[in-house]
């Protein structure tokens, strides 16, 4: 066990704080979710900027409110949403490695834009891999995370850091590419197989109507109201839900599926929206207003393919 | 073996084997998976089959849509369509059949119109298959219950349904392997533990199995760790 490494000891966890790596690998089939960041973008940059490999799992803080300290020297990384960060009370920027010595207490506002918020710690949390190959947290499931019970983290915990040689240059996002978390949001959506389940109205309202992301959504769901989808009833054979999917049941208001969601389901699904767009979707608060577009496989693919090969391939 | 694929995301394709839940056809899915994971290894991020179908998800920094097919289309090919069922694993569960833990035995027998001795004699000679997994880790949908007892589900479901309860919706049966809401009409319970992170696999059931039910006394339930409490909400 390696729990006796010194680490970051959390103080105050705020509204709901996760363990996220990329996710879990091969566990679909025995009914278990795949888990993995809300925000793949901002995550992953975190961890470019303290220099860790794709995979390393790092805090997904939603609507902020936390607070930490620092038991060894360390080098942090905090991307996301637009969210006040002091350390030691001087104010720090975000989407730049930041260095931590040992006391030093790290304090987060709450969201001026965005939701979630991600803190790699260089050399990542000193933990022994679970479910799947991965540490990522499964509230719903009682899986994973720090204890592997699918606990939130809380004040008190303690997440031991794997020891770093020499914590090196302090790397930056260049500004150019800083997300706006408060641009009108179109999903780019891959149209689905079961497009004929849907009249041809239906489908036209779906990608003319503006929906409105409700507060019942979380990491399971994104919930979304408005004009209703009506499709041609009896529920399908249950099969294999994807990332992405967007489900319509019977009262037609659609369902974005999403990391944490149920692996198997039977109600008819209009298509995916794209990886990339999620992740656009995940720093979105209840209340704000999402419109769809379709993109062509071809599209979707390359633009990922460019996504992962940039954060991954470079390891 | 006859064929279709859905495109279901980015990554993600369905094949889709046929459009009839049964035995037979959950064989054919269940070979197919088999051979497809052995022969696509970490070509595949996960693969989830069920009734009638396999989601497949590939990484993308290895294979395109097309370069997936052209692959999926020879390992299909060469299965052959005709399976034996009885080749595929048995595994037997022991079962505490009584109102105590089972609060809707009751009416599923009335229902029927026969004892409860009778329809726990229904139920446990039964073979099953595992036709999917999902809702929850290590639930098993298993079918086909006899018609006789197969029973809808509960109009609202229980808030709360202990570890282990043994159900029925419809034609089909299942145990719940954590405690969690429900809707499936309860008729006992196994001592048995379904899903265990400390376990390789950590489901104890695995869709192509055959599973059996086998009724145990009280004595017998708690000699193998069963528990009453719980609880039902």
């Amino acid at each position: 066990m390696t729990t006796h490494l010194p680490g970051l000891k959390i103080i105050k966890p705020g509204f709901l704080t996760l363990l996220q790596d990329s996710g879990r690998r091969g566990v679909m089939h025995q009914g278990l979710a795949c888990g993995g960041p809300m925000d793949r973008h901002a995550w992953a940059w975190a961890n470019r900027l303290a220099g860790n490999p794709w995979h390393t799992a790092a805090l997904e803080i939603s609507f902020g409110g936390f607070e930490c300290v620092a038991e060894t020297q360390l080098q942090i990384a905090i991307t996301g949403a637009d969210i006040s960060l002091h350390i030691n009370g001087s104010p720090q920027p975000r989407w730049t490695a930041l260095n931590m010595n040992p006391g030093d207490r790290l304090v987060l506002g709450h969201p001026a834009s965005g939701v979630r918020v991600y803190l790699a710690v260089q050399g990542g949390f000193a933990l022994n891999p679970g479910l799947g190959g991965s540490n990522s947290t499964l509230v719903r499931e009682g899986t994973g995370g720090l204890q592997g019970d699918g606990s939130a983290l809380q004040a008190g915990d303690h997440l031991p850091c794997n020891p770093v040689k020499s914590r090196g240059i302090l790397r930056q996002m260049p500004e150019q590419w800083l997300p706006d978390y408060t641009a009108p949001l179109v999903l780019d959506v891959i149209m689905g197989a079961q497009l004929d389940r849907f009249p041809s109205a239906t489908l036209q309202r779906f990608f003319s109507s503006c929906y409105t992301l409700t507060p019942r959504s979380d990491r399971m769901g994104a919930r979304l109201s408005g004009p209703a989808l009506e499709h041609h009833g009896q529920a399908l054979i249950s099969e294999g839900i994807s990332l992405g999917a967007i489900q319509v049941p019977a009262d037609g208001q659609p369902i974005i599926l999403l990391q944490d969601r149920q692996t198997v389901g039977g109600y008819p699904k209009l298509g995916a929206v794209t990886p990339r767009s999620l992740d656009a979707l995940a720093q979105r608060m209840p209340g704000s207003e999402i419109r769809f577009q379709p993109i062509a496989l071809h599209e979707a693919q390359e633009q990922e393919k460019r996504f992962l090969a940039f954060f991954i391939e470079r390891d | 073996m006859l064929w279709r694929y859905e495109i279901t995301g980015v990554d993600t394709i369905t094949l889709h084997f046929g459009d009839q839940i049964g035995v037979e056809l959950a064989q054919r899915v269940h070979r197919a998976t088999r051979q497809l994971r052995a022969r696509l290894g970490n070509r595949l991020i996960d693969s989830v089959p069920s009734y009638t179908t396999i989601m497949l998800r590939y990484d993308l920094l290895q294979d395109d849509l097309a370069s997936l097919i052209a692959t999926v289309t020879p390992i299909l090919a060469s299965l052959p369509d005709d399976t034996d069922v009885e080749d595929s694993p048995l595994v037997k569960i022991p079962v505490f059949y009584h109102p105590s833990v089972g609060p809707d035995l009751e009416r599923i027998a009335e229902r029927a119109g026969i004892s409860i001795e009778q329809a726990i004699a229904l139920h446990s000679g039964q073979t099953y298959h595992v036709f999917a997994i999902g809702f929850a880790p290590g639930f098993a949908y298993l079918g086909e219950v006899p018609e006789s007892i197969a029973t809808p589900r509960l109009a609202t479901p229980r808030h709360r349904v202990p570890a282990g309860s043994l159900g029925i919706a419809d034609t089909q049966t299942a145990i719940y392997p954590l405690d969690s809401p429900g809707g499936w009409n309860l008729i006992g319970r196994t001592p048995l533990t379904l899903f265990d992170t400390g376990r390789e696999p950590n489901s104890l059931l695995q869709t192509g199995q055959r599973v059996r039910f086998y009724p145990i006394d009280y004595e017998e339930y708690l000699a193998l760790g069963g528990e009453l409490g719980g609880g039902f909400a």
